[in-house]
Protein backbone atom coordinates (compact mmCIF):
# COMPACT_ATOMS: atom_id res chain seq x y z
CA UNK A 1 0.00 0.00 0.00
CA UNK A 2 1.18 3.73 -0.91
CA UNK A 3 1.02 6.42 1.83
CA UNK A 4 -1.97 8.20 -0.05
CA UNK A 5 -4.28 5.43 -1.05
CA UNK A 6 -6.05 5.64 1.81
CA UNK A 7 -6.82 9.46 0.79
CA UNK A 8 -7.99 8.09 -2.50
CA UNK A 9 -10.12 5.50 -1.00
CA UNK A 10 -11.59 8.03 1.95
CA UNK A 11 -12.39 10.08 -1.12
CA UNK A 12 -14.50 7.52 -3.30
CA UNK A 13 -16.71 5.94 -0.36
CA UNK A 14 -17.08 9.26 1.08
CA UNK A 15 -16.71 12.45 -1.53
CA UNK A 16 -19.18 14.60 -0.29
CA UNK A 17 -17.98 14.61 3.16
CA UNK A 18 -16.11 17.70 4.63
CA UNK A 19 -12.27 16.80 4.18
CA UNK A 20 -10.60 20.15 4.77
CA UNK A 21 -11.39 23.69 6.38
CA UNK A 22 -8.66 26.17 6.23
CA UNK A 23 -9.63 30.16 7.37
CA UNK A 24 -13.15 30.51 5.03
CA UNK A 25 -12.97 27.45 2.48
CA UNK A 26 -14.36 24.26 3.18
CA UNK A 27 -13.85 21.22 0.63
CA UNK A 28 -15.62 18.12 0.04
CA UNK A 29 -13.28 15.13 -0.02
CA UNK A 30 -14.20 15.10 -3.79
CA UNK A 31 -13.26 18.83 -4.36
CA UNK A 32 -10.21 17.79 -2.70
CA UNK A 33 -9.44 15.02 -4.76
CA UNK A 34 -9.54 17.00 -7.74
CA UNK A 35 -7.34 19.60 -6.87
CA UNK A 36 -4.96 16.69 -5.94
CA UNK A 37 -5.19 15.04 -9.26
CA UNK A 38 -5.44 18.49 -11.18
CA UNK A 39 -1.95 19.58 -9.10
CA UNK A 40 -0.36 16.15 -9.80
CA UNK A 41 -1.00 15.97 -14.28
CA UNK A 42 0.27 19.49 -14.05
CA UNK A 43 3.65 18.69 -12.23
CA UNK A 44 3.82 15.53 -14.98
CA UNK A 45 3.27 18.21 -17.86
CA UNK A 46 5.97 20.11 -16.00
CA UNK A 47 8.43 17.59 -16.68
CA UNK A 48 8.30 15.87 -12.10
CA UNK A 49 8.54 12.16 -12.97
CA UNK A 50 8.47 9.79 -10.11
CA UNK A 51 11.08 9.81 -7.23
CA UNK A 52 12.18 13.41 -8.21
CA UNK A 53 12.26 15.42 -5.22
CA UNK A 54 9.55 18.33 -4.63
CA UNK A 55 10.31 20.98 -2.30
CA UNK A 56 7.10 22.40 -0.81
CA UNK A 57 7.19 25.54 1.49
CA UNK A 58 3.87 26.49 2.13
CA UNK A 59 2.13 27.30 5.75
CA UNK A 60 -1.32 25.18 6.88
CA UNK A 61 -3.50 25.97 3.94
CA UNK A 62 -5.60 23.60 1.55
CA UNK A 63 -2.75 24.14 -0.89
CA UNK A 64 -0.28 22.55 1.63
CA UNK A 65 -2.48 18.99 1.44
CA UNK A 66 -3.22 19.29 -2.25
CA UNK A 67 0.57 19.27 -3.20
CA UNK A 68 1.18 16.52 -0.30
CA UNK A 69 -1.15 14.12 -1.68
CA UNK A 70 -0.71 15.31 -5.55
CA UNK A 71 3.47 14.84 -4.86
CA UNK A 72 2.27 10.81 -3.27
CA UNK A 73 0.14 10.38 -6.62
CA UNK A 74 3.25 11.18 -8.98
CA UNK A 75 5.40 8.62 -6.84
CA UNK A 76 7.49 11.52 -6.21
CA UNK A 77 9.07 12.68 -2.92
CA UNK A 78 7.92 15.31 -0.94
CA UNK A 79 9.89 17.75 0.93
CA UNK A 80 8.20 19.90 3.11
CA UNK A 81 10.14 22.88 4.15
CA UNK A 82 9.05 25.63 6.73
CA UNK A 83 7.66 28.61 6.31
CA UNK A 84 9.09 29.90 9.01
CA UNK A 85 13.01 29.22 6.52
CA UNK A 86 14.81 31.87 5.66
CA UNK A 87 16.28 32.17 1.46
CA UNK A 88 19.47 30.71 2.56
CA UNK A 89 17.90 27.55 4.44
CA UNK A 90 15.90 27.10 1.43
CA UNK A 91 18.55 27.17 -1.02
CA UNK A 92 20.53 24.61 0.97
CA UNK A 93 17.41 22.27 1.24
CA UNK A 94 17.10 22.25 -2.62
CA UNK A 95 20.29 22.02 -3.40
CA UNK A 96 21.32 18.92 -0.95
CA UNK A 97 18.09 17.32 -1.69
CA UNK A 98 18.61 18.02 -5.87
CA UNK A 99 15.19 19.25 -5.57
CA UNK A 100 13.41 19.45 -9.26
CA UNK A 101 10.05 21.58 -8.54
CA UNK A 102 9.02 24.15 -5.81
CA UNK A 103 5.25 24.01 -4.40
CA UNK A 104 4.94 27.79 -2.68
CA UNK A 105 2.69 30.72 -2.34
CA UNK A 106 3.15 34.63 -3.63
CA UNK A 107 3.44 35.61 -0.11
CA UNK A 108 6.55 33.71 0.41
CA UNK A 109 8.19 35.24 -2.62
CA UNK A 110 11.29 37.14 -0.27
CA UNK A 111 12.03 33.49 0.54
CA UNK A 112 11.94 31.59 -2.77
CA UNK A 113 12.88 34.27 -5.04
CA UNK A 114 16.76 33.87 -4.82
CA UNK A 115 16.54 30.30 -5.04
CA UNK A 116 14.69 30.33 -8.56
CA UNK A 117 17.04 33.07 -9.84
CA UNK A 118 19.82 31.15 -9.08
CA UNK A 119 18.07 27.97 -9.87
CA UNK A 120 17.69 29.47 -13.88
CA UNK A 121 15.45 26.97 -15.03
CA UNK A 122 16.29 24.15 -13.35
CA UNK A 123 13.33 24.20 -10.72
CA UNK A 124 10.15 24.34 -12.10
CA UNK A 125 8.16 26.66 -9.64
CA UNK A 126 4.12 26.76 -9.07
CA UNK A 127 3.17 29.47 -7.01
CA UNK A 128 -0.39 29.54 -5.41
CA UNK A 129 -1.92 33.21 -4.53
CA UNK A 130 -1.84 36.52 -6.30
CA UNK A 131 1.27 36.98 -9.10
CA UNK A 132 0.57 39.87 -10.08
CA UNK A 133 3.27 41.61 -7.82
CA UNK A 134 6.03 38.99 -9.05
CA UNK A 135 8.51 40.05 -11.49
CA UNK A 136 7.38 37.42 -14.08
CA UNK A 137 9.78 34.61 -14.78
CA UNK A 138 8.95 31.73 -17.53
CA UNK A 139 9.84 29.08 -14.62
CA UNK A 140 7.80 30.71 -11.84
CA UNK A 141 3.95 29.31 -13.24
CA UNK A 142 0.67 29.97 -11.38
CA UNK A 143 -1.28 27.25 -9.53
CA UNK A 144 -3.40 25.35 -11.78
CA UNK A 145 -7.44 25.43 -11.54
CA UNK A 146 -9.19 22.24 -10.49
CA UNK A 147 -10.60 20.29 -12.99
CA UNK A 148 -13.04 18.33 -12.40
CA UNK A 149 -12.22 15.58 -15.00
CA UNK A 150 -8.55 15.64 -14.28
CA UNK A 151 -7.85 11.82 -13.97
CA UNK A 152 -5.87 10.26 -10.92
CA UNK A 153 -2.26 8.96 -11.99
CA UNK A 154 -1.34 6.29 -11.09
CA UNK A 155 2.15 6.08 -9.02
CA UNK A 156 4.96 3.70 -10.45
CA UNK A 157 6.90 2.84 -6.95
CA UNK A 158 6.60 0.70 -4.79
CA UNK A 159 6.57 0.74 -0.84
CA UNK A 160 10.23 1.23 -0.42
CA UNK A 161 10.36 4.28 -2.14
CA UNK A 162 10.81 7.21 -0.52
CA UNK A 163 7.16 9.08 -0.20
CA UNK A 164 8.91 12.09 2.10
CA UNK A 165 12.37 13.55 3.07
CA UNK A 166 12.20 15.88 6.19
CA UNK A 167 14.87 17.93 6.85
CA UNK A 168 16.12 17.89 10.51
CA UNK A 169 18.73 19.53 12.20
CA UNK A 170 21.83 17.76 13.86
CA UNK A 171 24.53 18.82 16.11
CA UNK A 172 27.21 19.70 12.92
CA UNK A 173 24.49 22.44 12.34
CA UNK A 174 23.61 21.21 8.86
CA UNK A 175 20.84 20.15 8.07
CA UNK A 176 20.07 16.38 7.04
CA UNK A 177 17.01 14.96 5.16
CA UNK A 178 15.69 12.14 6.80
CA UNK A 179 14.39 9.82 3.90
CA UNK A 180 11.15 8.04 4.54
CA UNK A 181 9.65 5.63 2.43
CA UNK A 182 6.13 4.63 1.81
CA UNK A 183 6.40 1.68 4.00
CA UNK A 184 8.05 4.17 7.24
CA UNK A 185 4.70 6.31 6.95
CA UNK A 186 2.10 3.89 6.59
CA UNK A 187 3.09 1.91 9.35
CA UNK A 188 3.93 4.53 11.67
CA UNK A 189 0.06 5.76 10.31
CA UNK A 190 -1.25 2.48 11.63
CA UNK A 191 0.92 1.96 14.54
CA UNK A 192 -0.61 5.78 15.79
CA UNK A 193 -4.32 4.55 14.52
CA UNK A 194 -3.93 1.49 16.58
CA UNK A 195 -3.37 3.06 19.95
CA UNK A 196 -5.08 6.21 18.95
CA UNK A 197 -8.62 5.47 17.66
CA UNK A 198 -8.99 7.94 16.07
CA UNK A 199 -12.77 8.15 13.79
CA UNK A 200 -14.00 8.85 10.74
CA UNK A 201 -16.16 11.35 12.57
CA UNK A 202 -13.37 13.07 14.23
CA UNK A 203 -12.47 16.66 13.84
CA UNK A 204 -8.69 17.20 14.00
CA UNK A 205 -7.95 20.80 15.04
CA UNK A 206 -4.40 21.41 13.53
CA UNK A 207 -2.48 24.23 14.98
CA UNK A 208 0.57 22.62 14.51
CA UNK A 209 3.13 23.18 11.47
CA UNK A 210 1.86 20.46 8.64
CA UNK A 211 5.86 21.00 7.62
CA UNK A 212 7.16 19.46 10.68
CA UNK A 213 6.40 15.53 11.17
CA UNK A 214 4.00 15.56 14.04
CA UNK A 215 1.56 18.20 12.33
CA UNK A 216 2.34 16.03 8.90
CA UNK A 217 1.55 12.81 10.31
CA UNK A 218 -2.08 14.30 11.81
CA UNK A 219 -2.80 15.56 8.07
CA UNK A 220 -2.22 12.46 6.97
CA UNK A 221 -3.92 10.01 9.36
CA UNK A 222 -7.12 12.21 9.21
CA UNK A 223 -7.35 12.52 5.24
CA UNK A 224 -6.50 9.18 5.35
CA UNK A 225 -9.20 7.71 7.45
CA UNK A 226 -11.74 10.04 5.67
CA UNK A 227 -11.89 12.32 8.57
CA UNK A 228 -12.40 16.74 9.31
CA UNK A 229 -8.96 18.11 9.23
CA UNK A 230 -9.43 21.90 10.39
CA UNK A 231 -5.80 23.71 9.06
CA UNK A 232 -5.42 26.79 11.41
CA UNK A 233 -2.78 29.09 11.79
CA UNK A 234 -3.49 31.39 14.39
CA UNK A 235 -1.01 29.67 16.94
CA UNK A 236 0.14 33.40 17.45
CA UNK A 237 -3.56 34.23 18.49
CA UNK A 238 -4.96 31.83 20.92
CA UNK A 239 -8.22 33.25 20.82
CA UNK A 240 -8.65 33.04 17.60
CA UNK A 241 -7.60 29.47 17.85
CA UNK A 242 -9.92 28.34 20.22
CA UNK A 243 -12.83 30.59 18.71
CA UNK A 244 -12.13 28.23 15.61
CA UNK A 245 -12.03 24.86 18.01
CA UNK A 246 -15.18 25.77 19.04
CA UNK A 247 -16.83 26.30 16.13
CA UNK A 248 -15.82 23.77 13.55
CA UNK A 249 -16.20 21.08 16.87
CA UNK A 250 -13.01 19.96 17.16
CA UNK A 251 -12.51 16.64 18.43
CA UNK A 252 -8.95 15.90 18.32
CA UNK A 253 -6.75 18.78 19.53
CA UNK A 254 -2.35 17.57 18.84
CA UNK A 255 -0.52 20.29 20.67
CA UNK A 256 2.83 20.79 22.30
CA UNK A 257 3.48 21.89 25.74
CA UNK A 258 4.22 25.91 24.25
CA UNK A 259 0.88 26.04 23.12
CA UNK A 260 -0.83 24.31 25.33
CA UNK A 261 0.87 27.43 27.45
CA UNK A 262 -0.69 29.50 25.38
CA UNK A 263 -4.26 28.12 25.53
CA UNK A 264 -4.20 27.51 29.58
CA UNK A 265 -2.74 31.17 30.24
CA UNK A 266 -5.67 32.65 28.72
CA UNK A 267 -7.82 34.01 31.34
CA UNK A 268 -11.56 33.95 29.71
CA UNK A 269 -10.54 29.90 28.88
CA UNK A 270 -13.79 28.73 30.38
CA UNK A 271 -16.08 30.97 28.02
CA UNK A 272 -15.35 28.74 25.15
CA UNK A 273 -17.60 25.29 24.75
CA UNK A 274 -14.42 23.08 23.62
CA UNK A 275 -17.09 19.83 25.03
CA UNK A 276 -16.57 18.36 21.61
CA UNK A 277 -12.97 17.33 22.05
CA UNK A 278 -11.94 13.81 23.03
CA UNK A 279 -8.58 13.77 22.25
CA UNK A 280 -5.63 15.84 22.81
CA UNK A 281 -2.17 14.37 22.29
CA UNK A 282 1.62 16.21 23.44
CA UNK A 283 4.99 15.82 21.51
CA UNK A 284 7.89 17.36 20.85
CA UNK A 285 8.52 17.95 24.28
CA UNK A 286 7.53 16.93 28.21
CA UNK A 287 4.70 18.33 29.05
CA UNK A 288 5.34 19.68 32.40
CA UNK A 289 3.03 18.15 35.22
CA UNK A 290 1.68 21.66 36.18
CA UNK A 291 0.18 22.24 32.47
CA UNK A 292 -1.00 18.37 32.59
CA UNK A 293 -2.96 19.02 35.49
CA UNK A 294 -4.66 22.23 34.12
CA UNK A 295 -5.18 20.61 30.69
CA UNK A 296 -6.82 17.78 32.28
CA UNK A 297 -9.30 20.09 34.71
CA UNK A 298 -9.93 22.38 31.59
CA UNK A 299 -10.84 19.59 29.14
CA UNK A 300 -12.58 16.77 31.57
CA UNK A 301 -14.06 14.93 29.09
CA UNK A 302 -10.72 14.52 27.01
CA UNK A 303 -7.97 11.51 27.21
CA UNK A 304 -4.77 12.77 27.25
CA UNK A 305 -2.27 11.58 24.94
CA UNK A 306 1.33 12.14 26.35
CA UNK A 307 4.03 11.01 23.62
CA UNK A 308 7.39 10.83 22.26
CA UNK A 309 8.63 10.73 18.69
CA UNK A 310 10.97 11.72 16.14
CA UNK A 311 11.36 12.21 12.77
CA UNK A 312 13.61 9.20 12.07
CA UNK A 313 10.53 6.93 12.84
CA UNK A 314 7.76 9.37 13.35
CA UNK A 315 6.37 8.08 16.18
CA UNK A 316 8.10 5.72 18.99
CA UNK A 317 5.87 5.83 22.34
CA UNK A 318 2.56 6.84 24.08
CA UNK A 319 1.09 6.53 27.66
CA UNK A 320 -2.19 5.37 27.63
CA UNK A 321 -4.04 8.02 29.29
CA UNK A 322 -5.70 5.68 32.14
CA UNK A 323 -1.95 5.70 33.38
CA UNK A 324 -1.36 9.56 33.45
CA UNK A 325 -2.12 9.06 37.72
CA UNK A 326 -0.22 6.21 38.22
CA UNK A 327 3.45 7.13 35.97
CA UNK A 328 2.34 11.00 35.70
CA UNK A 329 6.26 11.80 33.78
CA UNK A 330 6.04 8.67 31.53
CA UNK A 331 5.88 8.83 27.34
CA UNK A 332 4.52 5.12 27.84
CA UNK A 333 6.18 1.73 27.22
CA UNK A 334 6.54 2.01 22.98
CA UNK A 335 4.06 1.56 20.72
CA UNK A 336 2.66 -1.41 18.53
CA UNK A 337 4.63 -2.81 15.65
CA UNK A 338 8.02 -1.55 17.19
CA UNK A 339 10.29 -2.83 19.37
CA UNK A 340 12.78 -1.03 21.83
CA UNK A 341 15.03 -0.88 24.36
CA UNK A 342 17.54 0.65 26.30
CA UNK A 343 21.51 0.22 25.63
CA UNK A 344 24.15 1.21 27.79
CA UNK A 345 27.41 3.28 26.16
CA UNK A 346 28.66 0.19 24.40
CA UNK A 347 25.61 -0.50 22.61
CA UNK A 348 24.30 -3.29 25.21
CA UNK A 349 20.82 -3.91 26.11
CA UNK A 350 19.40 -3.29 29.16
CA UNK A 351 17.31 -4.84 31.60
CA UNK A 352 14.11 -2.78 33.43
CA UNK A 353 15.14 -0.27 36.27
CA UNK A 354 18.43 0.96 34.23
CA UNK A 355 19.21 4.31 32.25
CA UNK A 356 20.55 4.18 28.51
CA UNK A 357 19.95 4.95 25.01
CA UNK A 358 16.81 4.48 23.43
CA UNK A 359 16.78 2.02 20.45
CA UNK A 360 13.98 1.16 18.25
CA UNK A 361 13.08 -1.78 15.29
CA UNK A 362 10.27 -1.44 13.43
CA UNK A 363 8.99 -0.75 9.74
CA UNK A 364 8.43 2.94 10.67
CA UNK A 365 12.54 3.24 10.89
CA UNK A 366 13.81 5.58 8.29
CA UNK A 367 15.86 4.31 5.20
CA UNK A 368 18.27 6.79 6.42
CA UNK A 369 19.62 10.14 5.88
CA UNK A 370 19.76 11.42 2.27
CA UNK A 371 23.55 11.46 0.77
CA UNK A 372 24.74 11.60 4.81
CA UNK A 373 26.88 7.65 5.10
CA UNK A 374 28.22 8.32 8.60
CA UNK A 375 25.38 10.12 9.95
CA UNK A 376 23.38 7.32 8.81
CA UNK A 377 25.43 4.61 10.01
CA UNK A 378 25.69 6.85 13.46
CA UNK A 379 22.20 5.87 13.89
CA UNK A 380 21.49 2.90 11.68
CA UNK A 381 22.82 -0.13 13.48
CA UNK A 382 22.93 -3.37 12.84
CA UNK A 383 20.09 -5.37 14.09
CA UNK A 384 19.23 -8.58 14.74
CA UNK A 385 18.47 -10.04 11.60
CA UNK A 386 20.59 -10.29 8.78
CA UNK A 387 20.45 -7.26 6.65
CA UNK A 388 18.48 -4.88 9.00
CA UNK A 389 18.80 -1.91 11.08
CA UNK A 390 17.35 -0.49 14.19
CA UNK A 391 17.07 3.76 14.94
CA UNK A 392 19.67 4.63 17.97
CA UNK A 393 17.51 7.36 19.04
CA UNK A 394 20.01 9.68 20.79
CA UNK A 395 17.80 10.23 23.25
CA UNK A 396 18.52 8.67 27.36
CA UNK A 397 15.30 7.27 29.59
CA UNK A 398 14.71 5.57 32.28
CA UNK A 399 12.69 2.53 32.78
CA UNK A 400 11.21 1.58 36.04
CA UNK A 401 10.72 -2.24 36.86
CA UNK A 402 7.65 -2.46 34.45
CA UNK A 403 9.57 -0.86 31.81
CA UNK A 404 7.84 2.62 31.64
CA UNK A 405 9.94 5.03 29.95
CA UNK A 406 11.03 8.33 31.42
CA UNK A 407 12.66 11.09 29.01
CA UNK A 408 16.08 11.90 31.07
CA UNK A 409 17.97 14.22 28.49
CA UNK A 410 19.71 13.90 24.54
CA UNK A 411 22.62 12.40 24.18
CA UNK A 412 23.67 15.39 22.24
CA UNK A 413 23.36 19.12 22.86
CA UNK A 414 20.30 19.69 20.40
CA UNK A 415 18.07 22.36 22.12
CA UNK A 416 14.43 21.95 22.12
CA UNK A 417 12.47 25.42 22.32
CA UNK A 418 8.78 25.50 21.93
CA UNK A 419 9.30 21.66 20.86
CA UNK A 420 11.32 22.66 17.75
CA UNK A 421 15.10 21.59 17.39
CA UNK A 422 17.72 24.36 17.66
CA UNK A 423 21.30 22.61 16.49
CA UNK A 424 23.61 25.20 19.03
CA UNK A 425 26.76 24.97 15.98
CA UNK A 426 23.88 26.15 13.55
CA UNK A 427 23.36 29.27 15.37
CA UNK A 428 26.87 29.75 16.42
CA UNK A 429 27.97 29.35 12.81
CA UNK A 430 25.48 32.44 12.18
CA UNK A 431 26.38 34.04 14.93
CA UNK A 432 30.10 34.08 13.82
CA UNK A 433 29.32 35.77 10.51
CA UNK A 434 29.38 38.53 12.56
CA UNK A 435 33.06 40.18 12.17
CA UNK A 436 32.66 41.57 15.37
CA UNK A 437 32.70 38.19 17.24
CA UNK A 438 35.36 36.09 18.32
CA UNK A 439 33.69 33.65 19.73
CA UNK A 440 30.59 31.99 20.83
CA UNK A 441 28.70 29.47 22.34
CA UNK A 442 24.84 28.77 22.38
CA UNK A 443 23.15 26.71 24.77
CA UNK A 444 19.92 25.91 26.14
CA UNK A 445 18.57 27.48 29.48
CA UNK A 446 15.07 26.23 31.11
CA UNK A 447 12.59 28.35 30.09
CA UNK A 448 8.79 27.90 31.39
CA UNK A 449 6.78 28.81 28.44
CA UNK A 450 8.86 27.51 25.89
CA UNK A 451 10.37 24.27 27.75
CA UNK A 452 14.59 25.69 26.69
CA UNK A 453 15.79 29.07 25.49
CA UNK A 454 18.44 29.53 23.09
CA UNK A 455 20.88 31.59 24.91
CA UNK A 456 23.95 32.76 23.22
CA UNK A 457 27.14 33.93 25.00
CA UNK A 458 29.58 35.83 22.75
CA UNK A 459 33.20 37.39 22.69
CA UNK A 460 33.63 40.57 20.75
CA UNK A 461 36.70 42.51 19.42
CA UNK A 462 38.02 44.95 21.48
CA UNK A 463 36.39 48.39 21.04
CA UNK A 464 33.50 46.68 19.19
CA UNK A 465 30.10 48.63 19.36
CA UNK A 466 27.86 45.23 18.91
CA UNK A 467 25.25 45.56 20.88
CA UNK A 468 22.85 42.10 21.90
CA UNK A 469 20.16 43.61 19.89
CA UNK A 470 22.15 43.74 17.12
CA UNK A 471 23.04 40.25 17.30
CA UNK A 472 19.09 38.87 17.78
CA UNK A 473 18.48 41.14 14.33
CA UNK A 474 21.40 39.61 12.74
CA UNK A 475 19.97 36.13 13.53
CA UNK A 476 16.60 37.07 12.52
CA UNK A 477 17.63 37.93 8.89
CA UNK A 478 19.59 34.23 8.85
CA UNK A 479 17.45 31.86 11.10
CA UNK A 480 13.93 30.63 12.13
CA UNK A 481 12.59 32.77 14.20
CA UNK A 482 12.84 29.91 17.17
CA UNK A 483 16.38 29.09 16.48
CA UNK A 484 17.24 33.18 17.60
CA UNK A 485 18.77 33.35 21.18
CA UNK A 486 16.10 34.87 23.69
CA UNK A 487 19.15 35.77 25.37
CA UNK A 488 22.17 37.24 24.13
CA UNK A 489 24.78 37.64 26.66
CA UNK A 490 28.49 39.64 26.06
CA UNK A 491 31.23 38.19 28.34
CA UNK A 492 35.03 38.43 28.16
CA UNK A 493 35.87 34.58 27.92
CA UNK A 494 34.27 31.40 27.35
CA UNK A 495 35.01 28.79 29.26
CA UNK A 496 37.48 26.43 27.77
CA UNK A 497 38.86 23.16 28.12
CA UNK A 498 42.59 22.74 28.69
CA UNK A 499 43.03 22.16 24.58
CA UNK A 500 41.15 25.05 24.28
CA UNK A 501 38.03 23.99 23.14
CA UNK A 502 35.15 25.88 24.54
CA UNK A 503 33.11 23.91 27.47
CA UNK A 504 29.21 24.35 26.82
CA UNK A 505 28.54 22.19 29.71
CA UNK A 506 29.57 25.26 31.95
CA UNK A 507 27.34 27.55 30.86
CA UNK A 508 24.09 26.11 31.26
CA UNK B 1 -2.08 58.76 14.92
CA UNK B 2 0.85 59.19 12.57
CA UNK B 3 3.37 59.38 15.72
CA UNK B 4 1.80 56.87 17.53
CA UNK B 5 2.36 54.42 13.84
CA UNK B 6 6.15 55.71 14.06
CA UNK B 7 6.67 55.04 16.94
CA UNK B 8 5.67 51.32 16.65
CA UNK B 9 7.02 51.09 13.29
CA UNK B 10 10.15 52.02 14.87
CA UNK B 11 10.20 49.10 17.96
CA UNK B 12 9.55 46.72 15.23
CA UNK B 13 12.28 47.75 13.08
CA UNK B 14 14.56 47.90 15.74
CA UNK B 15 13.60 44.71 17.53
CA UNK B 16 12.29 41.95 14.56
CA UNK B 17 12.79 43.24 10.90
CA UNK B 18 14.94 41.03 8.94
CA UNK B 19 18.55 42.55 9.57
CA UNK B 20 19.92 42.88 5.95
CA UNK B 21 16.50 42.24 4.56
CA UNK B 22 15.41 45.78 2.41
CA UNK B 23 11.10 44.27 3.73
CA UNK B 24 9.49 47.24 2.92
CA UNK B 25 6.88 47.10 5.45
CA UNK B 26 3.01 48.67 4.54
CA UNK B 27 1.10 50.07 7.45
CA UNK B 28 -1.68 48.14 6.47
CA UNK B 29 0.49 44.36 5.94
CA UNK B 30 0.12 41.48 8.18
CA UNK B 31 3.08 41.08 10.27
CA UNK B 32 1.82 37.37 10.44
CA UNK B 33 1.76 37.04 7.20
CA UNK B 34 5.03 38.96 5.75
CA UNK B 35 6.51 36.77 8.86
CA UNK B 36 7.42 40.00 10.74
CA UNK B 37 6.22 38.36 14.04
CA UNK B 38 5.19 35.11 15.25
CA UNK B 39 3.75 33.86 18.01
CA UNK B 40 6.43 34.91 20.50
CA UNK B 41 6.86 38.02 18.64
CA UNK B 42 3.41 38.88 19.10
CA UNK B 43 3.67 38.36 22.88
CA UNK B 44 6.76 40.65 22.47
CA UNK B 45 4.93 43.85 20.81
CA UNK B 46 1.93 43.11 23.66
CA UNK B 47 4.50 43.96 26.51
CA UNK B 48 6.12 47.04 24.67
CA UNK B 49 2.48 48.34 23.72
CA UNK B 50 1.54 47.73 27.46
CA UNK B 51 4.51 49.43 29.18
CA UNK B 52 5.17 52.12 26.61
CA UNK B 53 1.40 53.16 26.29
CA UNK B 54 0.68 52.28 29.71
CA UNK B 55 -2.54 49.67 28.58
CA UNK B 56 -3.64 46.65 29.29
CA UNK B 57 -4.20 44.10 26.44
CA UNK B 58 -7.03 41.78 27.45
CA UNK B 59 -7.29 38.08 26.24
CA UNK B 60 -10.12 39.32 24.11
CA UNK B 61 -8.19 41.51 22.75
CA UNK B 62 -5.46 39.59 21.48
CA UNK B 63 -7.13 39.49 18.04
CA UNK B 64 -5.47 40.20 14.52
CA UNK B 65 -7.78 42.92 14.08
CA UNK B 66 -6.17 44.76 16.52
CA UNK B 67 -2.49 43.70 16.51
CA UNK B 68 -2.12 42.36 13.25
CA UNK B 69 -0.53 45.25 11.47
CA UNK B 70 0.75 48.81 11.97
CA UNK B 71 -2.63 50.37 11.13
CA UNK B 72 -4.94 47.92 13.53
CA UNK B 73 -2.33 49.02 16.20
CA UNK B 74 -2.67 52.22 15.94
CA UNK B 75 -6.33 52.13 15.98
CA UNK B 76 -6.26 49.42 18.71
CA UNK B 77 -4.32 51.77 20.58
CA UNK B 78 -6.63 55.14 20.32
CA UNK B 79 -9.80 53.31 21.29
CA UNK B 80 -7.81 52.23 24.41
CA UNK B 81 -7.03 55.75 25.46
CA UNK B 82 -10.16 56.82 24.33
CA UNK B 83 -11.91 54.20 26.82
Amino acid sequence: MLLHHNFELAARRLPDKLALVSGTQRLSYRELQQQVHTLAQTLRSDGVVASDRVLVLLENSVEFAVALHAVLALGATFVPVSPMAKPDKLRFIAADAQARALLTHAQLATTWTPLIEQAAGAIVCRVAGDLAKLAPRPQVRAWPSAETSAETIDATCTEEDLAALIYTSGTTGVPKGVMLSHRNLVSARASVQAYMGMREDDVIGLALPAAFSYGLSNLLLGLGLGATVVLDRWAAFPVKLLETLQRERVTVFPGVPTLFGAVLELQNLARFDLSAIRLITNAAAALPEQHLHRLRAAFPKASVFSMYGLTECVRASYLPPEQLDEHPGSVGRGMPHQEHWLVDDEGLRLPDGSTGELVLRGPHVMRGYWNRPAETAERLRPGPLAGEHVLHTGDLFRSDAQGWLYFVARRDDIIKSRGEKVAPREVENVIHELDAVTACAVVGVADPALGEAVKAYVTLRPGSAVVPRDIVKHCLARLESYMVPKWVEIVDELPRTESGKIRHASLR
Amino acid sequence: MDDVKAGIRRYIEDNFIMGARQVALGDADSFLEHHVLDSTGFLELIAYLEQAHGIKVEDDEMLPENLDSLDNVAQFLARKRAA
